[in-house]
């Protein structure tokens, strides 16, 4: 993986040292809160319902086992032994205390992390597939390309005050597993006729209050001219975007305010101006970066012991259904360590579990972890004969739970018990969910499926995208849970309908209950999935199920 | 005629450990919900709000919150508020520990 350079150390160091005198100077008075909030948003320090929070960059989710070791550390030493992993494949410490905080960015330098630009109204942190440099439909691994990224953005000082926050994700194989269709600005690398690797542009995707996928500004772009072409995209926004009104300020508004066709010849235009002063120095740049990013040394051995004790284990079989997949190199397979036991919190990670991740990641995964958008940990490089010996640890751990792509693998924002922002809980919802399934034994049963729960309009738990999507309001007062349907994340992305009315707390279990048995009693045969009996019937059987006649009535 | 003014509570995170806090009628910033000053006079709850706002070196984000009287002391009248005075649904963490025995 990539390491820092003289340049980027010094810079992260610079940082955390501006923001220590910075934090002393609040604590001394000298500073305001009003003239501290964008200083200390600027290096991820929010203020949430019960305490800071601190947000860590993984830059497009890849960690090393000494990184992940660190996490820990600070968990155990600066907050409550534990860290949330979120949809943005960074991860959040709930509890730091202010004057602490500069001790805990001296710490993450010291391993090569920091969490500047995780807020603020410049480009985020750039996430990627997390299955990057694995997979096996992969044409190429979108990491280098990401770092790129990342060094571009970091402090470009023509976009540090863009009208709204900016987030480019990236994924080198055609199946879409970064929700790059749901990003300011979508990255999916394809190959031309010659086939040559390049890629789909997307542009003005995003969730939030306005859901909308992006629309394709260039079917390929060579991969030599992607650095001029999103800065020709974040030129056009950052003139054209809105500064009157925060809620349409994100560049779908613009995109979808302007027009497809005129910001994609604005987008055009600029771009022609750019691509001459880009000299190639990015190439040479990208060059070193790959090298940083070259596979590892996969080992060749027998799988017999894979093979032998798939048979033999049953809840070893169980777990290698779900929580694997297929990795480029045949003997090879990738893992993916559920952080979603059944009434867990989705997402979090406790430091033990986060050093057996590091320790397991080290003996057995080429020292590769990473961290996925739906809020699980990857070992992208496990040799098959390894996995029963992984698997025996993790589930010793309390992480081997075998639900990955299941209906209890579900994404939960941190929602009102510790965001500010949210107008109802998720993460009740989610753990509740997980159980009463489990209870029900229905899980296997249901097959694949999504769901995914925010706690407040802004859906940073990609509900719209769900195959199940809640979200939670404030009706009134009171917890209120508004369910869509047939949302889709992947390169067939669509938005999730809406059902109707809203339900209470204590009502939304039952309801999800509903939909979920009126599928098991249409679907035509066990594998079609959710998602598929959904497109062939509609919503409509759906909405019978959860508003009973009423529901048949509005049907009609 | 306006509206018949709903009482009001001061509240807060603290500006180092970031907790919430509520201001009590002799000028203390407590932990404990039910110790806030019951504010029923909408002048006066913006006197107090003033007051809190001017602690730059003690509190951040000041603001008033409906509240009612109960049998203890005032009482948090929106879920959100409720959740302020004990901490997360999740786990056993923040007032809810730091308060207990």
């Amino acid at each position: 993986m990539y390491s820092y350079s003289d340049f980027d150390e010094a810079f992260v160091r610079a940082r955390v040292a501006q923001f220590t005198d910075q934090v002393e100077r609040r604590l001394d008075g000298s500073l305001t809160e009003d003239e501290f909030r964008p200083l200390r948003l600027m290096n991820g320090l929010y203020l949430q319902l019960h305490a800071y929070m601190l947000r860590i960059a993984i830059p497009y989710g890849t960690v090393n086992p000494g990184q992940m070791r660190q996490l820990a550390m600070i968990a155990d030493t600066w907050d409550k032994g534990y860290g949330h992993f979120t949809t943005r494949q960074n991860i959040q410490l709930n509890w730091p205390k202010l004057p602490d905080v500069p001790a805990i960015l001296q710490a993450l330098a010291d391993v090569e992390m920091h969490a500047i630009q995780t807020s603020g109204n410049c480009v985020r942190n750039v996430t990627a597939d997390h299955f990057a440099g694995a997979a096996a439909d992969e044409i190429a691994d979108p990491r280098p390309y990401a770092e790129l990224l990342r060094q571009w953005s970091t402090d470009h000082p023509e976009f540090q005050f863009l009208p709204r926050k900016f987030k480019i994700a990236i994924t080198g194989s055609p199946n879409d597993r970064a929700v790059t269709r749901a990003h300011d600005i979508g990255l999916r690398m394809v190959r031309d006729a010659a086939g040559e690797p390049g890629f789909e542009v997307m542009v003005g995707g995003g969730l939030g209050r306005t859901p909308m996928i992006g629309i394709t500004v260039r079917e390929f772009l060579p991969e030599a001219d992607l650095l001029p072409y999103v800065e020709a995209v974040l030129s056009v926004y950052n003139t054209l975007g809105r500064r009157d009104n925060k809620y349409k300020a994100r560049i779908k508004i613009t995109v979808h305010e302007t027009g497809a066709e005129e910001i994609t010849r604005m987008v055009e235009e600029r771009f022609a101006e750019l691509r001459p002063a880009f000299g190639g120095a990015d190439q040479a740049l990208l060059d070193d970066i790959r090298a940083a990013f070259a596979p590892p040394a996969f080992r060749n051995a027998p799988v017999d012991g894979f093979d032998a004790f798939y048979k033999a284990d049953p809840a070893f079989r169980a777990w290698a259904d779900t929580n694997l997949a297929e990795h480029r190199n045949a003997q090879y397979a990738i893992v993916t360590i559920s952080l979603k036991a059944h009434g867990a919190t989705p997402g979090d990670a406790t430091s033990d579990q986060m050093r057996l991740m590091a320790d397991l990641a080290e003996k057995y995964g080429h020292s590769d972890l990473r961290i996925s958008h739906e809020q699980n940990v990857i070992l992208p490089h496990v040799h098959k004969s390894d996995l029963p010996a992984v698997h025996a640890a993790l589930a010793q751990a309390g992480l081997g739970t075998a639900n990955v792509g299941l209906l209890s693998d579900i994404i939960a924002c941190p929602g009102m018990d510790y965001c500010s922002l949210a107008t109802a809980r998720s993460i009740p919802v989610a753990q509740e969910l997980a159980t009463h399934f489990e209870e029900l034994k229905l899980e296997h049963e249901i097959g694949p499926l999504k769901i995914k729960i925010s706690g407040c309009i802004n859906a940073c738990g990609h509900h719209h995208v769900g195959h199940i999507g809640i979200l939670g309001l404030d009706r009134a007062g009171v917890e209120n849970y508004q369910i869509t349907l047939g949302g889709d994340g992947t390169e067939t992305a669509v938005i999730g309908e809406k059902t109707g009315p809203g339900f209470a707390y204590d009502e939304i279990v039952p309801a999800i209950e509903r939909i979920l048995r009126a599928y098991l009693g249409l679907r035509l045969e066990a594998s079609e999935t959710f998602l598929q009996a959904y497109r062939r019937v509609g919503l409509e059987p759906f909405k019978a199920a959860l508003y009973g006649s009423e529901g048949e009535k509005d049907a009609a | 005629m306006s509206r018949r003014f709903t009482p009001k509570v001061v509240t807060a995170n603290r500006l180092r450990e970031g907790d919430v806090v509520y201001l009590t009628a002799d000028d203390r910033w407590s932990p404990l919900h039910h110790e806030a000053e019951l504010i029923d006079d909408e002048a006066h709850a913006q006197m107090r709000l003033l007051h809190a706002a001017a602690q730059k070196l003690v509190v951040v984000g000041a603001y008033l919150a409906d509240a009612k009287a109960g049998a203890q002391g005032p009482e948090p009248t929106h879920f959100r508020e409720a959740f302020r005075t004990r901490g997360p649904s999740n786990y056993n963490h923040g007032k809810q520990a730091d308060l207990a025995g």
